[in-house]
């Protein structure tokens, strides 16, 4: 069931388009996750769902009633700052009640809902603390607690956890999933932390200059990234993009010419014969051991990065063109030798001259 | 040798902190100069003059307490300047606070040409303490003054001579007062300014309409401001002087309405020559404020919110 639908949203600030058309429907109870680079609206986005900027173009529509000109308090949403957003000068307490009281809800419902927000994020030890009395991690829950006490169909995070310490990241994102399998809210979250997006997300919308890349499962947008933009976006180490050229296109295959060897891959649709395309290969899903799939040729190896449990190297194929490769494990591998590469054909990603996957 | 050997520290790193010594002294020179013969020689010297009948001629005979026993006990000018003054800063600080905070809200409202509008605001507090505004004050209130003119104009009515007149001439000087409300207002801007923008935005989430918001967020943040402004008015109230003095000619009149307490003591010492008594009186408006002062640090931390 749809609990929010945007259509043909758009935003401007003067005569600057900021969000240049959105369209989503958000499924009841759905953990919906906006990622994107710096400045490609996410924010602007969220803001314009819970009523904080006006919306310049198309519907927002909540529980199928229209949303545009709702007031903030009326939307039935609740909303967790990046900044956190406490009242100073309340105590935490007073932090989650104040927009109970402004409701005029009954005392001790408003008492019962503190208290059991309280009790959910563990911090009824900290009831009567002053928010500057409390740790960023500690702040973070009351500021979650704030959007809880208000029941809300749908909760909305910007950036929630980067002003915390990545131990106490991790944490209160595994918390922020636990809250959400428990209370079964509609949840839109932002980012731009791809390991939040994959580990939290039922959906990913990616966005790029005010516009939808794509969205999708995670792992639809891992494997099956749209265009160039998406595949470069979600997955660390970067997605390697290779230049190649179109040659003998038939049957639904491409031939292309990777360090002297020429390898068919499968294509859907159609590219021209000489076409320029770009070959998009994952770090971890390139090897050294094996046979078969794409042989891609000897790689110099010029940098190598000990994780532990990886293994990254950076180097330069035959022709010049640089290449990362993330391998299981610890290797001995030092700058200056030289490895044979290799992938298996269906994890190679084709994307056309304008960057869309033209791939399998 | 054997003292050398005892300390650690070279001695070349003693002589260039006994220099820098001196050097710091030097700049300071000029303020300690002001500080020692201006500020505190000044105060010692009226506390002792306070203790004296001392007449700005002659000899100083030392009297003890008389001075302060008769300011308490037989002297009514005093307890009606008292009462002009209190009665002065009771009024004009609130509806100063007020009216400031007011304007500094409504500007914050990102109104368009803010600048101009500060700085028109702020014009009175420049030129208002002046001797030539309390000049234009005295015409505007004046019997045919422009306010009355104005009326007569408007509604046809005959006011009377405001300033003449002892039940409204203290007000006038209120007035003036609190019409010179820019610079707590300037102070009231950047306060208000301090207050981030996602506070009101977390309200709005919660439902509270905009009067809601400007009594539990603006007001208690602005608190720390307010305390402030609150306190540099009070001090200044108590000591005002110049529009009283210019307005009533230096008498406080009509019949002492607006006998301001430092106006009482100027007449007490420069037209009475009773600088002995003056002296007394200075040092019990002293002590008057240093007791505002204290009361209202006192009472801070019952309703001003610190956010460190
Ligand atoms: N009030 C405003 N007036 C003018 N431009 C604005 C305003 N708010 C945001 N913008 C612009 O809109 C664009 C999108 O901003 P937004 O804050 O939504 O980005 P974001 O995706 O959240 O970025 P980040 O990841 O850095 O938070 C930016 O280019 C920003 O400069
Ligand atoms: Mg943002």
């Amino acid at each position: 069931m749809t609990t929010l639908a945007l259509n043909r949203i758009k935003k401007s600030f003067g005569n600057l388009d900021i969000i240049r058309g959105v369209d989503l429907a958000i499924g009841s109870g759905e953990f919906v996750v906006f990622v994107g680079p710096s400045g490609c609206g996410k924010s602007t986005l969220l803001r314009m769902i819970a009523g904080l900027e006006p919306i310049s173009g198309g519907e927002l529509s909540i529980g199928g009633e229209r949303m545009n000109e709702r007031a903030a308090s009326e939307r039935g949403i609740a909303m967790v700052f990046q900044s956190y957003a406490l009242y100073p000068h309340m105590s935490v307490y007073k932090n989650m009640s104040f927009g109970l009281e402004t409701a005029k809800m009954p005392k001790p419902e408003i008492d019962k809902r503190v208290r059991k927000a309280a009790d959910i994020l563990q911090i009824t030890h900290l009831l009567e603390r002053k928010p500057k009395q409390l740790s960023g991690g500690q702040r973070q829950r009351v500021a979650i607690g704030r959007a809880i006490v208000r029941d809300p169909k749908i909760f909305l995070f910007d950036e929630p956890l980067s002003n915390l310490d990545a131990e106490l990241r991790v944490q209160t994102r595994v918390e922020i999933a636990k809250l959400h399998r428990d209370i079964g809210a509609t949840m839109i979250y932002v980012t731009h932390d791809q390991v939040e997006a994959m580990t939290l997300a039922d959906r990913i919308v990616v966005l790029r200059a005010g516009v939808i890349e794509q969205h999708g499962t995670p792992l639809e947008i891992y494997n099956r990234p749209a265009n160039r933009f998406v595949a470069g976006f979600i997955g660390s180490p970067k997605m390697n993009f290779l230049d190649v050229v179109a040659s003998d296109v038939r049957d639904g295959g491409v031939a292309i010419d990777i360090a002297g060897k020429r390898a068919r891959l499968p294509i859907e649709g159609h590219v021209a014969e000489g076409a320029k395309l770009s070959l998009g290969l994952r770090p971890e899903h390139i090897g050294t051991e094996g046979t078969g799939g794409l042989e891609l040729g000897a790689l110099t190896v010029v940098h190598v990065e000990h994780l532990g449990g990886q293994t990254i190297v950076y180097g330069r194929l035959v022709d010049g063109q640089s290449l990362t490769v993330a391998l299981d494990g610890q290797r001995a591998i030092s700058a200056g030798s030289t490895l044979a590469v290799r992938i298996a054909a269906e994890n190679c990603h084709l994307f056309d001259e304008a960057g869309d996957r033209i791939g399998h | 040798m054997s003292i050398s050997g005892t300390t650690e520290r070279p001695v070349a790193g003693g002589r260039l902190r006994f220099g820098d010594g001196w050097a710091g002294y030097g700049f300071l020179a000029p303020w300690l100069v002001g500080f020692f013969l201006l500020t505190l020689g000044p105060a010692i010297a009226s506390f002792y003059l306070s203790l004296t009948d001392y007449s700005g001629l002659g000899a100083a005979n030392w009297v003890g307490a008389e001075n302060y026993v008769r300011i308490a006990t037989d002297d009514p000018r005093f307890w009606t300047a008292m009462n002009v003054t209190f009665t002065f800063v009771l009024l004009s600080v609130p509806l100063k606070l007020i009216f400031a905070l007011a304007v500094a809200v409504a500007l914050n409202r990102g109104l368009a040409g803010l600048s101009f509008f500060r700085a028109i605001f702020y014009l009175p507090s420049l030129v208002g303490g002046s001797v030539a505004v309390a000049v234009l004050w005295r015409q505007v209130f004046a019997g045919d003054g422009l306010l009355n003119q104005a009326l007569n104009a408007l509604f046809g009515f005959e006011g009377p001579s405001w300033i003449s007149n002892p039940s409204t001439s203290l007000y006038t000087l209120i007035l003036l007062a609190v019409w010179q409300f820019g610079s707590s207002m300037i102070i009231f801007l950047a306060g208000l300014r301090q207050i981030p923008q996602d506070m009101y935005e977390a309200a709005s989430i919660d439902g509270a309409g905009k009067a809601r918001q400007f009594f539990r967020i603006t007001l208690p943040l602005l608190t720390p401001v307010i305390f402030f402004n609150a306190v540099i008015l009070t001090i200044d109230a108590f000591k005002a002087f110049t529009s009283a003095f210019v307005i009533s000619d230096g008498t406080g009149g009509p019949i002492d309405s607006t006998l301001f307490y430092t106006l009482y003591l100027y007449q007490e010492a420069f037209t009475n020559f009773r600088f002995g008594y003056a002296s007394a009186l200075a040092w019990v408006l002293v002590l008057i404020i240093a007791f505002f002062t204290a009361m209202s640090f006192l009472t801070a931390r019952f309703w001003v919110h610190y956010d460190d």
